[in-house]
């Protein structure tokens, strides 16, 4: 257990260097940093003096060496746009999206299970039918609009909720029940699948042959095995909640990770870009190798395949 | 990120949601009764130094806040007196301020010399970084003649320069200002402005109140809000929905066509402002060996181009089909120039004269424009022969390339900061800098006279020889000048301003 979460760390942090190299790349790829940080109105020889000041003049390759140089020491630099430390706009956007992210996902957990569960019992019955409604209207109503469309009825028509902003708790409501709705199908389609086809092996039958009654049979034999797809599924939908949540973000004006990330992207704000990729990557590596570990705990055939 | 839809999906869904969103109910009476302005932007202002802002949220802000030497009045174009209570020119580089006396800052802090000098000569530093050398770079040094006196000396003549002192140029506490610099400025802003920072949470909310101290004689005095609250709101959906319901009482830059679905349920007014759309010609571009060097080829271009049609189609508004490179509203942009009327026949015979009766294929790129207009272009140019490849990029990519002499073509947009002066558009384009990818000597000579000169009718004069050369060779396509729709509660009285500055230390409520 030990060597395969070593080989998993060697391979996390290789991740994070190619993300974080190839991101660097492609910020200098997009367009010259210095004429977008001068502005639409800058001159030419604004966007000169702004290449000197921040360095934009130096090989490519010594400047990220620079940022990995002061990244591994902890320091993610200033940002341009702000002029204030990386790590403090970070730290005051984070637990907007952590928040949103967190609870989307078990908003999405809570409902996509059971329903999973309960559509794989009979199969085409007419839990299946709603369920199938459900995942394929989730899946293809985009999430912006869905969104806009929930501040209409409930924001403007009713008023039970704030529209917009992140100033109290209710200002969640929507957005968290909006996100979860786009996680969500994904989730549950792969619970039932998982369970259709568990449910229809020798071991399950032999235990319903014993007389087991069926809450056992289910929970205990059946949904062991089923959720091993889920927790890998799961761990990639929370790492999407949390990275990309962007249109929600704007859509509600809640001020997150995501949307800092979009905003400083398209005005150059190349450290606080770096910054949040690597955080972000940090994160995705992080639960992808908890969920093997996870599956590894809950299947001792996958210890050894590893 | 790979949640992000496409943007023409993502722009034609979000219509049908504004169609329901404008659908929806009347709005409801807002903030009349606690005096509270609710403002929302949908880009976030930059950190409140205004030395270093480039965005017009945050200078918005910032002009609330601190104030300048000078000030101008936009109704009758004169230069009134702010914090320098009079000025005069003693020399051709130097003028001296009498500043007013009685003027308190934020803090408490009394207004003196010591603080335009301590302003200035830190703001003029090239470790300060100032974002537009433009703004600074005339100062040569700023001299304390008495508490209330000071001399500033230009480096060079600049005619923008008392432009810029009104009001662009904000004076700062020089005591917190020294000790805390750019940072503590953004964080803490301290001004004598009319209205006073009580809270930030930067680029997401701000929360300012009237300034009650403002000084007696200030150009921006009379405000009768109370409070303003300014939030950061991306999606334009999300400010019409919270406009609808009275949690907003000013919003603006909405697109035309929702600004018509908008109108009747709010107030909606359209508003011309400074700002300028163009396709930039290149003769200079490609080793000056491409079609757009010659200038058969270029008239042809623009009598090809239905600007007309692109303007009432995607401007609408205020906007109008401009002759000439700037803003008619700038001083020096003379209106009495050559003007290319829409005529495809026209265009033809001077492509088959200039040997290109078969067409060519041109690249232009496009940024900060809407594709529509670039692709109108490109429609009416494909009508004689010409096959217009279109990029759309970043300004930066495009001002990139355009810089480098790639390019032939460029479509895009020019605010001259605001201000209503041609010098503020033309000797960037076509002064010899690295903008200017036309090289003509003579208009480069005629503007720099224009903008050094301290004579007005020297300054007129030479503008407009520059403006005819150029009308005259076609180095430009002037598009239209642009305007912005603003949306608001019907119960404020807000007047908007071409210089794209909010001033809502003059709104009331009806």
């Amino acid at each position: 257990m030990l060597a395969f979460i070593a080989k998993r760390l060697v391979v996390a942090f290789c991740v994070c260097v190619t993300v974080s190299a190839i991101s660097f790349a492609l910020m200098f790829l997009s367009g010259d940093p210095a004429i977008a940080i001068a502005g639409a109105g800058g001159r030419a020889q604004d966007a000169e003096a702004i290449r000197i000041a921040y360095g934009f003049d130096r090989p490519l390759i010594v400047q990220y060496l620079d940022w990995v140089g002061s990244a591994l020491t902890g320091d993610l630099g200033q940002s341009i746009y702000f002029n204030i430390p990386v790590s403090e706009i970070i730290g005051n956007r984070i637990s907007v999206t952590m928040w949103l992210g967190v609870l989307s996902f078990l908003l999405a957990l809570v409902v996509a299970v059971p329903l999973g569960i309960a559509a794989a019992l009979r199969p085409n019955g007419w839990i299946d039918r709603i369920a199938l409604v459900l995942a394929v209207t989730g899946q293809a109503i985009p999430s912006f609009w869905l969104g806009l469309m929930a501040i209409v009825v409930f924001g403007v028509w009713y008023g039970w909720v704030p529209i917009s902003g992140a100033k109290t708790w209710q200002g969640f409501i929507l957005p968290v029940i909006v996100l979860s709705y786009y996680a969500m199908p994904a989730m549950m389609r792969i619970t039932r699948s998982g369970m259709i086809d568990v449910l229809a092996t020798d071991y399950v039958r032999a235990a319903r042959a014993k007389g087991l009654p069926m809450r056992v049979v289910i929970f205990r034999h059946a949904l062991r095995n089923a959720v091993l797809p889920l927790v890998s599924l799961a761990a990639v939908q929370l790492g999407l909640l949390l990275s990309g949540s962007i249109v929600i973000e704007s859509v509600f004006a809640l001020n997150g990770l995501g949307r800092l990330a979009w905003e400083s992207l398209l005005r150059s704000d190349l450290p606080v870009v770096q910054a949040i990729i690597l955080i972000l990557s940090l994160l995705y590596v992080a639960l992808t190798t908890f969920a093997d570990i996870l599956n590894a705990v809950l299947d001792p055939r996958l210890r050894g395949a590893n | 990120m790979t949640y992000l839809p496409s943007k023409r999906i993502m722009s034609s869904i979000a219509a049908l949601a504004a169609c329901t969103i404008l659908s929806t109910g009347t709005p409801v009476l807002a903030d009349k009764a606690d005096n509270t302005l609710n403002v929302a932007f949908a880009a976030e202002p930059e950190p409140l130094d205004t030395y270093k802002i480039a965005g017009r949220q945050g200078l918005i802000l910032a002009r609330h806040i601190y104030d300048g030497l000078l000030y101008k009045d936009l109704d009758t174009n004169e230069i009134v007196p702010a914090l320098a209570e009079s000025w005069e020119f003693t020399g051709p580089l130097t003028m001296e301020f009498n500043l007013r006396k009685g003027v308190k800052f934020h803090n408490g802090a009394d207004f003196t010399a010591d603080d335009v000098v301590t302003t200035l000569n830190t703001v003029i530093t090239p470790e300060y970084g100032t974002r537009y050398s433009i703004s600074v770079d005339w100062i040569e040094s700023v001299e304390k003649l008495d508490d209330y006196k000071v001399s500033i000396n230009m480096s060079k003549p600049f005619a923008g320069a008392v432009e810029m002192l009104a009001d662009a140029l904000p004076m700062y506490p020089h005591e917190f200002f020294e000790e805390n610099g750019s940072s503590g400025m953004a964080s803490t802003p301290i001004g004598t402005g009319p209205y006073k920072l009580v809270s930030q949470e930067p680029g997401i909310r701000y929360e300012l109140e009237r300034f009650d101290d403002h000084y007696e004689g200030s150009p921006k005095a009379g405000a009768t809000i109370d409070k303003i609250v300014v939030r950061t709101i991306p999606e334009m959906n999300t400010q019409y929905a919270e406009l609808m319901s009275g949690d907003l009482d000013w919003i603006w830059r909405i697109p035309p066509d929702q600004a018509d679905r908008l109108e009747g349920r709010v107030q909606i007014v359209s508003a011309p402002i400074m700002r300028i759309g163009y396709v930039g010609f290149a003769p200079e571009s490609l080793g000056g060996d491409s079609p757009i060097a010659d200038k058969r080829v270029r008239q042809a271009l623009i009598h090809a181009t239905n600007r007309q049609a692109i303007v009432d189609a995607f401007a609408g508004g205020a906007s109008k089909v401009l002759n000439t490179p700037c803003n008619p509203a700038q001083f020096g942009c003379d209106q009495d120039v050559v003007s290319y009327d829409y005529n495809p026949e026209k265009a033809r015979e001077l492509l088959a004269e200039a040997g290109y009766e078969d067409g060519f294929e041109l690249e232009m790129v496009f940024a900060a424009m809407p594709r529509s207009t670039a692709e109108a272009i490109a429609a009416d140019l494909a009508n004689v022969g010409v096959s217009l490849i279109l990029n759309e990029q970043q300004y930066s990519a495009g001002i990139g390339q355009w810089r480098a002499k790639e390019l032939p073509a460029f479509f895009s947009n020019w605010g001259s900061y605001g201000i209503g002066d041609a010098v503020f558009i033309l000797s960037n384009f076509f002064g010899g800098g690295a903008d200017d990818l036309v090289q003509d000597k003579q208009v480069a000579d005629w503007l720099a006279v224009a903008d050094t000169s301290s004579d007005r009718d020297v300054r007129a004069e030479n503008y407009s020889l520059a403006v005819k050369k150029i009308a005259d060779e076609a180095y430009w396509m002037p598009m239209y000048n642009f305007n912005v729709n603003y949306g608001m509660s019907n119960d404020l009285d807000f007047t908007p301003h071409p210089d794209e500055f909010a001033r809502w230390w003059m709104a009331s409520w009806k």
